[in-house]
């Protein structure tokens, strides 16, 4: 007996020892992922803080050799790219996202839209760079701000669309039941009552694909291409924050290197204000599409 | 402008109207609905075919994209055939395009990310689903998403100055030291290499694999934990009996899912891979993927063919990414599917 009981001893004890290595391990691994954040994002504050000032948001750019210039082109360029995508997007996904929700549709064609949607988003970003490239920028003769969004729109559409049907269907369903049973037709009901109450929802959802999107370069490399100057027309090269950060960052200057690290401070600071911001007003319901 | 309402006659909040006589249920039900749904055929009408059409247009933006590059790839299509795969030539001057060496560095890249991002993405969502507290799990969780909200740019930049010159400087003269003899770790040391583009897209691919695998995770049912938990089970031990085997399929495909990103990183690679289409097997040496590529030399490329051959790469990336998502989604739908019925 007193063996049997020793063993068991024994086994408890690896048991345990097992449960603590292994959940140990657990640790060090969230642990070892969270370094290069704080890495990278402590070297951007570094680098980047003190190149950003009023001169950074309003001027040009200036020669390599001239000291001083800013990015302002870039900064307007981003917003305007992000503002023109989100025309065509917003309403593509919504409508999307409404489909998708919508209880009495066919469960094969919303399953077939929702897989579309999700291998959508796992497209690469460059490949929707030639598609917009093929599709505007050839016809068209040139690079443009068109273009541009044309390509962001295409990646955000998706993005809109599943947080959109997320938000929607944690509308409780006896909502939906008891505005059809006062005789109010379904349409309406998905758009003043569904919609409505899940408008908070869509709203985060869209400004979490506003921040992603911003922060796409691939897909703006030769549509909207860049522009040193501050464009006039959309049918013009568009300058962006991140093409920007990108040429500076593989040019060979000094000079160009300290403005790139303060573009890349400006862009990780807006688009991680929006991730934050979208965290608070969601909350844990509405999860994240990817 | 709101008809008046005759005598006997009630109007529904929808518009629709029907006489108080025709109300009762008695075989007379369905002529009641019809009225009803004649009441406004075009707000319905305009509704399904708004959402209906936003639909149409996800759906066919995937086929759109795919016919679109195969367009566009055709005269390098016609012209290099099923040699583009397997040729190592890559000579913009004499026009002979070959895509092995942009294939051979996406997947040596990628593979070197996952053998890091795999077992760091499974653990943190173990971590985070099965050890830590909720609040706790919520504030960590939400700075693991952090690492995918970062611009790839950002990642690109700190690669260069940051990265590159410490793998350079510090890992891999110690890879070199103990693991020299191996043809992966020899060679000269520049600091742009596959081994950092590999340790830039782990970082990237990360948060991507633990919150998959964190959904997959709570899709597992409470009375197996529970029933394991009763047994006596350890925490470790509920992971392996109840958890684990439950999620298997979703963990590969979360991981399945990650290879998919890791295989479409655009710039972060481009900035720190060398951008050099040659097939070297040392880790150290610099190399280029078939979406780097395509970000590097597209403004540059002078003639058709060239440009065509480019696309051609971004043909080969679509269809592979393509099929590893649709294989993934699938994977991860069979187990998550229960929050999709209605």
């Amino acid at each position: 007996m007193r063996t049997i009981a020793f063993q068991t001893d024994r086994h408890r004890t690896w048991r345990k020892f097992k449960n603590a290595t292994m959940m140990g391990a657990t640790v060090a691994a969230t642990l070892a992922t969270l370094v290069p954040l704080f890495l990278v994002l402590s070297y951007l504050v570094k680098q980047g803080l003190f190149g950003i000032n009023w001169a950074f948001f309003t001027r040009l750019p200036r020669p390599v050799g001239e000291m001083g210039g800013g990015m302002g082109n870039a900064v307007l360029g981003t917003i305007e790219l992000v503002g023109l995508a989100s025309i065509l997007a917003v309403p593509l996904g919504i409508g999307t996202g409404i489909y998708l929700s919508e209880p009495g549709h066919n469960g094969t064609a919303t399953n077939v839209v929702r897989f579309a949607a999700d291998v959508l988003m796992g497209v690469p970003s460059i490949v929707v760079g030639i598609f917009a490239y093929g599709v505007v920028v050839r016809p068209m003769g040139g690079f443009s701000a068109l273009a541009g969004a044309f390509a962001l729109a295409t990646m955000m559409t998706p993005l809109v669309a599943r947080t959109a049907e997320e938000a929607l269907r944690l509308v409780p369903a006896e909502l939906r039941e008891s505005a059809l049973a006062l005789g109010i037709p379904r349409w309406r009901t998905s758009v003043s009552v569904v919609a409505r109450t899940a408008a908070r929802g869509i709203a985060t959802g869209v400004l979490l694909a506003l921040a992603r999107i911003a922060g796409e370069t691939a897909p703006l490399l030769f549509t909207a291409f860049g522009n040193q100057y501050w464009s006039t027309s959309l049918k013009q090269p568009i300058a962006a924050l991140t093409v920007q950060v990108y040429t500076y960052a593989i040019s060979p200057f000094e000079d160009w290197h300290r403005q790139a690290w303060a573009g890349a401070l400006v862009l990780t600071a807006m688009v991680l204000l929006v991730e934050a911001l979208v965290r608070l007003l969601s909350g844990r319901r509405l999860r994240v599409p990817r | 402008m709101v008809p008046k309402p005759a005598e006997k006659e009630l109007i529904l909040p929808s518009g629709g109207r029907f006489q108080a006589t025709s109300l009762p249920a008695q075989g007379e039900t369905r002529v009641a609905w019809k009225r009803l749904k004649s009441g406004l055929p075009l707000g319905q009408l305009f509704f399904d075919g708004f959402t209906t059409i936003t639909a149409l247009i996800t759906l066919s933006l995937v086929l759109a994209i795919s016919a679109v590059l195969a367009i566009e790839a055709a005269p390098a299509l016609v012209r290099f055939k099923a040699g583009f795969l397997i040729s190592t030539e890559w000579d913009p001057v004499s026009e002979q395009f070959g895509a092995l060496p942009f294939i051979y560095g996406t997947v040596v890249s990628s593979f070197l990310a996952l053998m890091v991002a795999a077992p760091l993405g499974i653990g943190v969502a173990l971590c985070l689903s099965e050890m830590t507290p909720f609040w706790l799990s919520d504030i960590l969780g939400f700075l693991v998403e952090l690492l995918a909200a970062i611009p790839s740019v950002v990642y690109g930049l700190w690669g260069i100055f940051v990265l590159g010159p410490f793998l350079r400087d510090v890992v891999e003269p110690v890879l070199g030291h103990y693991l020299g003899l191996l043809p992966l770790f020899q060679g000269p040391r520049v600091g742009v290499s596959m081994l950092s583009a590999g340790a830039i897209l782990a970082v990237m691919v990360v948060p991507y694999i633990s919150a998959v695998c964190r959904d997959v995770f709570s899709a597992v049912p409470a009375g197996l934990r529970e029933a394991a938990f009763a047994l006596g089970a350890t925490r470790w031990e509920v992971v392996r009996l109840a958890v684990l085997p439950y999620s298997i399929s979703g963990i590969v495909g979360a991981i399945i899912l990650g290879l998919g990103r890791a295989l479409g990183e655009t710039i972060a690679v481009a900035m720190v891979i060398g951008n050099r289409p040659v097939i070297s097997a040392s880790l150290f040496m610099p190399s280029t993927t078939l979406a780097s590529a395509i970000a590097n030399e597209f403004t540059e490329a002078t003639s058709d063919i060239y440009v065509s051959a480019l696309i051609e790469l971004g043909l080969v990336l679509i269809l592979v990414s393509l099929l590893i998502n649709a294989i993934a989604r699938l994977m991860i739908y069979k187990l998550t599917t229960q929050r999709f019925s209605q």
